[in-house]
């Protein structure tokens, strides 16, 4: 629309979103921040007025996004989050995760990335259409993190392959190296042994999240 | 062409379409998936939608699932009163900000106490260890907390003074453990009266109407349920032991 801003012009990614203080406040999430990232986006996309691609104007093309962001909070928040908790997380506090809810949670990834490619890539270029929306963002960065612990999510799926190459491709090799950078690298940091630990005063609520992994 | 909303009211998602479509007058035509004949598992249903959720739309050639998704179509459509959906930029966000996290924080746990305490034992026969159901009395009580303390705070509604969309479906999904005899209002008068407020400003007939499936959901004889459908739920049960 006019004074859309050229390129992808929502600031980096949900996890570096930095809010003046004003900006900060009204969405400031007191708890945990992950499921406020969509309504943070929609925000920043009608103050700001971004490019209409994020965040159609049309009735069943915003649909569309609502209804993969309705899904996606079901099926791929959190469930795409037990990798680095299993992986990393989990170890620095001195526990694992036990067997069956690792096997559980692959087999949940298996099923969503399957949806994904079936249901909401289809055929199209992008998951709510024809071009980059909220949804791709939302999920290419939740799928980043078992990617980021080694798990394979392409294997035999090409067409969400190609998707992914695409949204990257978008975002452009500068912006997903520092938005993606720090994550990419979790791994190496841990090999290292320079990965934060965390204090003893938040183990309960990490053990906590770890028993709620179904 | 009519428009076709694919529901059972046993779902809150469902009953929160419903309502919001009843009270804004809008015309549908209302196609019953019965959830405890595993209709959603039919083939009819599964080419309206092949994930199997309900509710789903279909309005013309356009077919619409998820709940939160629906209700904003429709707000839009049939250009409903704008407390349901304010166009002020806070306000509204405060609205996405709660159908974002409902998902997790009150959806999933407000069913997971009607599977722990009524649907797991009246299907399988077993009972969930104490230690299981007593954390995730736990973990609902944090989230009703939290829901009074952030979104609720000291307003009539989640908004201000006037009901929207999150309100609505805020509290048909904590009536969900109503049907295990389990009522969530009864610690906290704020809740309670905010409650009251809801079921009021959208009429107490409709309100119960539409709950009235759910409420009679101990007296279902699940003997009857099909023995594919058993094994189905069976299996997706292994996550709330």
């Amino acid at each position: 629309g006019p004074g859309a801003l050229p390129g992808p012009a929502v600031p980096a990614l949900p996890r570096r979103l930095h809010l003046r203080q004003e900006e900060r406040h009204p969405l400031r999430a007191a708890h945990r921040g992950a499921a406020q990232s969509v309504a943070i986006l929609t925000y920043l996309s009608c103050k700001y007025q971004t490019a209409d691609h994020w965040y159609p104007p049309d009735l069943q093309a915003r649909a569309r996004i609502h209804e993969y962001l309705g899904w996606h909070a079901d099926c791929i928040r959190g469930t795409f989050g037990v990798p680095l908790w299993v992986r990393v997380l989990a170890p620095l506090t001195g526990t694992q995760v036990p067997e069956e809810k690792v096997e559980r949670n692959r087999t949940a990834i298996d099923w969503a990335l399957q949806q994904l490619e079936d249901k909401f890539l289809g055929d199209r270029a992008f998951l709510a259409g024809q071009q980059v929306t909220l949804a791709d963002l939302m999920a290419l960065e939740e799928l980043i993190q078992p990617v980021a612990v080694g798990y394979d999510l392409f294997e035999g799926r090409q067409r969400l392959a190609a998707w992914y190459g695409r949204v990257e491709a978008f975002l452009g090799a500068e912006l997903c190296q520092e938005a993606h950078g720090p994550i990419l690298t979790i791994l190496e940091e841990e090999a290292k042994k320079t990965l934060p630990v965390p204090p003893p005063h938040a183990y309960p609520g990490m053990l906590r999240r770890i028993a709620r992994i179904p | 062409m009519s428009l076709e909303l694919y529901m059972d009211l046993l779902s809150a998602p469902c009953r929160a379409v419903y309502i919001f479509a009843r009270k804004n007058g809008i015309p549908f035509d209302f196609q019953f998936v019965d959830l405890l004949k595993g209709h959603h598992h039919s083939r009819e249903y599964i080419e309206i939608n092949p994930l199997r959720k309900l509710p789903s739309l279909k309005d013309g050639k356009f077919i619409l699932s998820e709940s939160v998704a629906i209700l904003f179509y429709l707000c839009r459509k049939y250009s409903a009163p704008s407390h349901w959906y304010p166009p002020d930029l806070h306000t509204r966000a405060r609205v996405d900000e709660f159908m974002a996290w409902q998902h997790t924080a009150i959806q999933l746990p407000m069913n997971k106490i009607l599977w722990i305490k009524l649907l797991i034992p009246m299907i399988t026969g077993e009972e969930v260890p104490a230690e299981k159901t007593e954390q995730m009395l736990e973990e609902v009580k944090k989230s009703l907390q939290l829901f009074e303390e952030k979104f609720l705070q000291d307003r009539m509604f989640i908004t201000g003074d006037q009901m929207s969309l999150a309100d609505l479906v805020a509290l048909v999904e904590m009536m969900q453990p109503m049907a295990s005899n389990h009522n969530v209002f009864l610690n906290s008068s704020k809740l309670a009266e905010w409650r009251m407020r809801v079921e009021l400003t959208i009429g107490s007939g409709l309100f119960w109407e539409a709950h009235e499936r759910l409420v009679k959901l101990a007296e279902w004889d699940c003997s009857t349920l099909d023995p594919m459908v058993k094994e189905r739920i069976c299996e997706f049960l292994q996550k709330y032991k």
